[in-house]
């Protein structure tokens, strides 16, 4: 039942990510309406799935690469449809759902782990989430930036086409992107707190310096400055987006990293 | 007697001689006087607009008429010399006068074909020649219909549709930079209509705060109670710029008046803050280079025409409606217009009473049958004598009051009295205009009053 019902949700995110993206070059309204609802249909059956393997073996999914992959990709889905609904922008999901589609496909692909490791310590568990919701704000980020970036090419090179009259103004898109940097930025620093800490007390020191660790680090110290240059020196608009799409990129290739290094549970910190 | 026109507009001359010659509301009584002064000029109208100005006149000779109109004009404004304004005049007369003023009055001849305001501008400088005694019989006819004429093209075409929806074009246009209006501030930098529009657009928008510049300052004090903003004088331009977000220019100037450096330094002062920027106005007064400064975007008329992305060919035929519209009317204006000069209405006079002559004797002699030659000599005689005494006071008068300032009204009187125009010239025209001069301009968008 569980696999059914995660191919039925890789299924309707798929439907839906083809869809948003057909919706981005047709002036149809009511292919935004028949995504969004591929996509509800889709969440709904994802949150049931998380639900059962809760159920079955006693603690949230999270504790495997699998586990954060979909975790990451429900959190986007989940702000999509905050965002996307409240204001009516549907065509953030043009951008989200395929984020959130390749995430689960890689939570697919990943080596399949034992899935019943229960966290040694509830600092661990803390750990992981308050680094996947960080890293959801930064993909959110990234998305508004990519957007700022388009909406920002076709208005200086005057194109008014479909796409443009779709995205939402540059102002908007700005302040999506720092809004989420403000969201994801505090969630990562705890996480990285809560992971040296589990560090400290599973292998007793709260840096030990491998890779992962330090691209936290340049992660943190990344979008620090991102959010201190808005202040200081005016990154902001579509220096602030050219950078949060950089950084998303760094998220990305940690991620690719871990990946490819570990076929093995996510380490803490 | 000729209908004339000298003026200047925004294709052949800059803004700054068509500032020059501006004259403002409280000197306008005495430009008046100065205008009807000149011995030749019978009836004379003032169109002052930021785009044009022009004097039309009724005139005994034109060209006498001609250097009349340019004295006047030159001696607007002390530092100006008929060198300065001649290579920038044109010069109509008759049909030619009277179809200008239509095209000028169906928004044919402005610089956004269609824009709304120059009709009520028209009726406005229309007005003004009442209260100043100019207008007679001949204006009041030309320029009502010219204001008939503009408003049937603006209900009868799409022409007036596509200047609003140019100039709303930039409030869309804003909106994909900035989603709250609200919180902006705008600056308008001169005074252009479409500019004005655009910047009502705005207001009507909410945004925040308005501030209004211009080279003459009581234009920018005058549109700033208009706007209920805030006038900056012309030199401090440049350091209100970082103030701002959205930059409208219509100054209508020869020359950029904002460049590149200058949105580089407001950009830089707003922490790359974007900024947002319209030039309306040909030739262009924002240096198109500003679209290679990062965050600000800026866009000319035909971006917003472009944005609007209605069908050229479509545009171009609606246009083609209206100026067959007005040439119609220009053909019936002027056979109007031709008949009230003295002689031919003499000449149409006695051939209509000759005409009723020769038709009452055919009846008469046939009733009578044979008649001898004498009696028939008798009674042509009586004839004649009876149609010439009649007609000896009418042509007299016509003829020595033709010259007079009423002239015309003593031609048209006996037109009008012995039935000589052809009915349709007439046909319920006056109540038309009458209903044109009580009602308003229809302009959804902006307020009537704009004296600029």
């Amino acid at each position: 039942m569980p696999e059914i019902l995660s191919y039925l949700t890789m299924g309707l995110y798929f439907g839906g990510t083809l869809l948003f993206l057909l919706y981005l070059w047709h002036r149809s309204e009511v292919i935004s309406k028949i995504s969004l609802l591929a996509t509800g249909l889709g969440f709904f059956s994802h949150t049931a799935t998380l639900i059962m393997a809760m159920v079955s073996t006693g603690h949230f999914p999270i504790m495997t690469f699998k586990d954060a992959m979909s975790f990451f990709a429900w959190g986007l889905v989940l702000v999509f449809l905050m965002v996307g609904l409240k204001r009516g922008l549907e065509v953030l999901g043009a951008f989200i759902l395929p984020l959130a589609f390749l995430s689960l496909v890689s939570a697919t692909l990943a080596p399949h782990e034992a899935d019943s490791i229960a966290p040694v310590f509830q600092t661990v568990w803390v750990h992981v989430t308050l680094s996947i919701l960080g890293t959801i704000g930064f993909a959110v980020a990234f998305v508004a930036g990519l957007m700022y970036v388009m909406q920002e090419r076709l208005l200086k090179s005057k194109q008014f086409n479909v796409l443009y009259f779709k995205l939402p103004p540059l102002d908007f898109l700005d302040s999506l992107n720092q809004r989420s940097i403000l969201f994801g930025f505090p969630l990562l620093t705890l996480g990285i707190l809560t992971g040296a800490v589990s560090a400290q007390l599973t292998i007793g020191s709260y840096l030990s310096w491998n890779s992962e660790q330090i691209w936290a680090l340049i992660t943190w110290v990344f979008y620090f400055a991102v959010l201190m240059g808005r202040v200081t020196v005016g990154w902001r608009a579509k220096k602030a987006a050219y950078l949060t799409i950089v950084g998303f990129a760094g998220v990305i290739l940690t991620f690719v990293g871990i990946l490819l290094k570990n076929h093995q549970p996510l380490s803490p910190l | 007697m000729n209908i004339i026109v000298l003026g200047l507009n925004h294709r052949t001359a800059p803004v700054e001689l068509r500032e020059l010659l501006a004259i403002q509301d409280s000197r306008m009584g005495e430009a008046f006087g100065r205008l009807m002064a000149y011995p030749g000029i019978k009836e004379a109208m003032y169109l002052g607009t930021c785009n044009r100005v022009e004097v039309y006149a009724v005139v005994d000779k034109g060209e006498w008429g001609f250097r009349q109109l340019e004295d006047f004009l030159v001696a607007t404004h002390f530092s100006l010399s008929s060198e300065d304004l001649l290579p920038h005049l044109y010069h109509y007369s008759d049909d030619k006068a009277i179809a200008h003023l239509f095209r000028v009055s169906a928004s044919l001849d402005s610089m956004v074909v269609g824009e709304p305001q120059i009709l009520g501008q028209v009726k406005e400088a229309y007005e003004l020649a009442l209260t100043h005694r100019s207008s007679g019989v001949i204006l009041n006819k030309v320029v009502k219909k010219a204001i008939s004429v503009g408003k049937s093209v603006r209900t009868n075409t799409r022409i007036g549709e596509y200047a609003v929806s140019v100039s709303y074009a930039a409030v869309e246009l804003a909106k994909k930079v900035f989603s709250n209006l609200k919180q902006r501030a705008v600056l308008l930098v001169g005074a252009g209509e479409m500019g004005k529009l655009a910047a009502q657009h705005l207001v009507n928008q909410g945004v925040k705060e308005v501030f209004i510049t211009n080279r003459n300052h009581h234009r920018a004090l005058a549109l700033a109670e208009r706007f209920h903003g805030h006038a900056v004088p012309y030199e401090q331009l440049g350091c209100h710029l970082p103030k701002v977000d959205i930059v409208i220019c219509a100054t209508g100037a020869p020359h950029y008046v904002i460049s590149k450096e200058d949105i580089e330094d407001a950009v830089h002062h707003r922490m790359n803050r974007p900024m947002f920027l319209i030039d309306i106005t040909v030739p262009r007064n924002i240096d198109p280079a500003v679209r290679d400064v990062d965050n600000a975007y800026v866009f000319d008329i035909d971006d917003l025409k472009a944005h609007v992305g209605q069908n050229q060919e479509e545009r171009l035929k609606e246009a083609e409606t209206a100026e067959r519209m007005v040439r119609e009317e220009v053909e019936s204006i002027v056979a109007w217009v031709r008949g009230l000069e003295a002689t031919p209405t003499i000449v149409a006079l006695r051939k209509k009473a000759e005409d009723i002559k020769q038709g009452e004797l055919e009846k008469i002699f046939n009733r009578l049958g044979e008649l001898s030659p004498k009696e028939r000599a008798a009674i042509e005689g009586l004839a004649s004598a009876i149609v010439n005494k009649l007609l000896h006071g009418p042509v007299v008068t016509l003829k020595s009051e033709a010259q007079s300032q009423n002239g015309f009204a003593f031609i048209e009187a006996a037109r009008r009295f012995f039935e000589l125009q052809e009915r349709e010239i007439h046909s319920g025209e006056a109540q038309i205009l009458e209903d044109e001069t009580s009602d308003v301009v229809s302009e959804e968008t902006l307020p009537q009053k704009d004296g600029v």
